[in-house]
């Protein structure tokens, strides 16, 4: 493994690597399963590369070097009490890897938790990066302030690409106050219809949601240690200043009464709640069961569900509102079946995110995209990567 | 002396074929698409940016995706340069033509296809304008939240073009945060659709780069944006201080204090008399600099807010604080912002910045800017979002006068250096057009350049979408 401990390091050995038209494989620690290439290379880990380069609470922007834990910085933030608004999930329970995932590897697999739903994604937070191209050229992209539209947002282009356009060696992002209280609103057993239409009712009030999830039956026990009230958990978060959340939580109870008993769980329950949501444990179990992330409209999501349960063992759950599927298969991977449904039912995408060997070999871990798009995106990888070095294939191009 | 900015020169072949384009554009559209009489031309030989002007071989102004997907085709094998254009309230010329171009304005695609309260989204064509967006739904308590000041006539399309901004956006994002998803008429013709009611897009990250991507990578003609539950109430107030680098280091310190304002605004005192003298919104004239701070919520959150940053105003010697009785006070403190660049227009001809800075360095920017002005003996209005650090000095001038004007566009150069030297950038949200385009040399290195301009190559590798525009004209391979 190449473990390059500079900037201009990795840039070197990249250039090289191009020269001899040697694949490399991007990787941070190895904690998100995204380093399979399709072809033997060798990995080159972001790991030497940390240290937090900037932060000024203050201007609530952080720069970073790629290899730095996502534990170092979220104890940097906390310690000034702010946080990544995206709340990024930890992989390691699904995919029973060890190690320390990486700042550099949230951003290039774009990892995005329950307050994706109003508050961004990872790739909305991040406002500029360095990366070292194809070619061993160091590149800037974005910057380090809110508001930028100077030239082309390769900032964007590189969010979530998974090593596959360039070696990212530095992020800049931007972070936000912890919310001193918080509250979380569950209205217990609603199918998943209806639990999709309680949402959106939620999420149109003027409440200020920041994270709507329902737990079906199958899963409910698995979270705060099964003190969720009993039959489905929908549930609905409230984050912000003390009394305004009390008063918030009243307004949203009062309205979503109408779809079933509503209960509320108080601060700490609500953080472990919440957190578990966003690392999937009830999929963190130890099995190579086929585990699916399907991203589609909110109110897609539980026609999918109710669609496939009629062909295939599954299990799911639901966060987005609805729009965020974490599909557990029960013995196949099911995905040509499962993609025809997303088509069917308006569009959207899923993807692979668990499965035993023997299926990772034989189902795209990624959407297929339409030809077009793929022509386009991989004319794009060709600007960034010329020689191809960078695990052509891994996002499916 | 600084040269006027170029345009490409125009390829003499699409000159000399005029008569058989309009002919043949005449054959793709219905007759009444097609635009060609000089003096029909006339209102699209420029934007806001009106100190240049093109007069475009042609305009054509399509109602289907399809149409405009013929167009491009068209234009794609003959090599016809093509410059697309929304309201034409482009700040920076983004959409001023060139001789040898056909102007492709998307006002007619003006329909709003589908509003989805379960999804909480709107599609839209891309000639639909921002406000009549959140006019649509407003009666349902949503709203769409990017709000550029030209809201009332600039388009959806726009907006994508530049990712606008807004006054809005400290809160909500700007138009790239707040786009789910795309219909894209590549440069050959070709249609695809990128992203959709989804809250993220599979593959490379494309949606977000063509936002702002000034339409160099493609057409859009549909847009799918995000709808967001309105607020029970919103509140701006008015905080008059005795300079602006007060008002500036207050601004810091409300942001440093965890507190997000849905909107922080700033005024000097020039920009305060432009627009009190215009939209008598009962602005203090007596102070240095003004402070619209937005807050939003129900009444107690608002009052528990306020209370926080009136105190932090406070060590700021802040000399008024006034809070609006009303929703009709409301709307005219709003107005008077909103009404900046028009106000301006009235007294002088002008040229609005766009620089963005780190907040740390706004009060220092404030103090530069005044003496490099003050060195070309021009006067300057700043009116601008100071939350996220997003500068709009207006530079009076006189454009009859050529000498004034060059100084102007001197000046203005010198500001946004001093921008990006303070470690922002160029242009926050009115993008980077003819205007600042031979400045990209100063935020970044030839590879990076290089490596942008490849991948525009990988949408367009015959520069036809919007050429003159963004990248400087030579070295571009």
């Amino acid at each position: 493994m190449l473990i390059p401990n500079t900037e201009a390091d990795a840039a070197y050995v990249i250039r090289n690597a191009a020269a001899e038209r040697k694949p490399l494989a991007i990787c941070g620690n190895n904690t998100r399963g995204f380093a399979k290439a399709n072809q033997p290379a060798e990995p080159i880990s972001s790991r030497g590369l940390t240290g937090i380069v900037d932060y000024d609470p203050a201007e609530m922007v952080m720069t970073v070097r790629s290899g730095t834990p996502v534990s170092e910085v979220e104890t940097a933030l906390a310690a000034n009490r702010q946080m990544m608004a995206f709340e990024p999930m930890d992989h390691r329970g699904i995919l029973a890897t060890k190690g320390e995932p990486t700042i550099g590897g949230v951003f290039a697999a774009n990892v995005s938790g329950p307050r994706r739903l109003t508050a961004g994604a990872a790739r909305d937070s991040l406002l500029g990066l360095r990366f070292v191209n194809g070619r061993g050229e160091i590149i800037r992209a974005g910057g380090r302030v809110m508001k930028n539209v100077t030239g082309l947002d390769l900032t964007k282009l590189l969010a979530g690409s998974r090593g596959t356009l360039g070696f990212i060696t530095e992020v800049t992002f931007r972070v936000l106050p912890v919310p001193p209280a918080v509250e979380t609103v569950v209205i217990s057993s609603l199918d998943d219809e209806m639990a999709a239409k309680a949402m959106a009712a939620a999420v149109a009030l003027p409440v200020e949601i920041s994270g709507a999830a329902h737990l079906p039956a199958s899963v409910r026990s698995r979270f705060i240690n099964g003190l969720l009230p009993d039959g489905e958990a929908t549930v609905l978060r409230l984050e912000g200043l003390g009394p305004s959340v009390e008063v918030r939580a009243q307004k949203l109870a009062a309205v979503v009464e109408a779809f079933g008993p509503v209960a509320t769980l108080g601060m700490e329950r609500s953080l472990t709640l919440w957190r578990e949501i966003r690392n999937v444990v009830p999929y963190a179990d130890g099995t190579e069961k086929p585990l699916w992330r399907v991203s589609v409209a909110p109110s897609a999501g539980y026609h999918l569900v109710s669609a496939l349960r009629l062909e295939a063992g599954i299990d799911a759950f639901y966060d987005w509102q609805g729009g965020l599927v974490w599909m557990r298969m029960e013995a196949d991977p099911e995905a040509e079946l499962l993609r025809r449904y997303i088509r069917a039912l308006g569009g959207g995408h899923a993807t692979m995110i668990r499965a035993s060997e023997a299926a990772h070999a034989e189902v795209p871990t990624f959407e297929p995209l339409p030809d077009a798009i793929a022509a386009l995106s991989a004319r794009v990888k060709e600007k960034l990567d010329p020689a191809g070095i960078f695990c052509s294939g891994r996002m499916g191009g | 002396m600084p040269q006027p900015i170029q345009f490409l020169p125009p390829k003499q072949d699409v000159l000399s074929r005029r008569a058989t384009i309009i002919d043949d554009l005449r054959g793709l559209l219905p007759a009444d698409c097609v635009i060609h009489e000089a003096r029909e031309l006339v209102p699209f030989e420029t934007d806001a940016f009106i100190s240049y002007r093109r007069m475009p071989l042609a305009v054509v102004l399509p109602r289907t995706t399809s149409q405009v997907a013929a167009v491009m085709k068209y234009c794609h094998r003959y090599g016809i340069p093509v410059v697309p254009r929304g309201a034409g309230t482009s700040l920076s010329g983004g959409a001023i033509p060139q001789e040898d171009a056909v102007v492709l304005g998307l006002s007619r695609m003006s329909r709003i296809i589908e509003i989805d309260y379960a999804n909480r989204t709107a599609t839209v064509q891309a000639g639909v304008t921002n406000l009549s967006i959140s006019e649509a739904v407003a009666v349902d308590g949503f709203f769409y939240a990017p709000d550029p000041s030209s809201q009332l006539a600039c388009t959806i399309g726009g907006n994508i073009g530049m990712n606008s901004g807004g006054a809005h956006c400290l809160k909500y994002g700007v138009t790239t945060n707040n786009l789910l998803g795309v219909k894209l008429v590549l440069v050959d013709g070709q249609v695809i659709e990128l992203g959709g009611k989804h809250l993220d897009a599979a593959g490379y990250d494309l949606l977000g780069l063509v936002c702002g991507s000034e339409g160099q990578l493609g057409i859009v003609t549909e847009a799918t944006v995000r709808l967001i539950a309105k607020p029970e109430g919103a509140r701006p107030v008015l905080f008059g201080f005795s300079t602006s680098e007060e008002a500036g280091a207050c601004v810091a310190d409300i942001i440093a204090a965890g507190i997000i304002p849905v909107a922080i605004e700033f005024m000097d005192k020039p920009a305060i008399e432009i627009c009190e003298a215009f939209a008598k919104a009962g602005y203090p004239l007596e102070v240095g600099a003004l402070l619209i701070v937005e807050v939003e919520g129900s009444e107690a959150e608002m009052d528990a807010t306020l209370e926080n940053i009136v105190e932090i105003a406070r060590r700021h010697q802040v000399m008024t604080v006034r809070e609006c009785q009303s929703a009709t006070e409301a709307a005219l403190i709003w107005k008077g912002r909103k009404s900046a660049f028009g106000a301006t227009g009235r007294i002088a001809d002008y040229i609005c910045m766009d620089g963005t800075v780190p907040l740390g360095k706004l009060s220092y920017v404030l103090k530069k800017t005044s003496e490099i002005i003050d060195r070309f003996g021009l006067r300057v209005a700043n009116v601008f979002h100071a939350g996220d650090g997003n500068m709009h000095p207006l530079i009076l001038f006189n454009a009859n006068d050529p000498e004034e004007a060059m100084k102007a566009e001197e000046a203005g150069n010198e500001i946004l250096k001093l921008c990006v030297d303070a470690g922002g950038c160029l242009t926050g949200e009115h993008g980077v057009g003819i205007e600042k385009r031979d400045l990209m040399r100063h935020q970044y290195t030839p590879a990076e350049l290089s490596q942008q301009m490849a991948v525009r190559a990988a949408f367009d590798e015959g520069w036809i979408l919007n050429p003159s525009k963004v990248f400087p004209l030579e070295g571009r391979g």
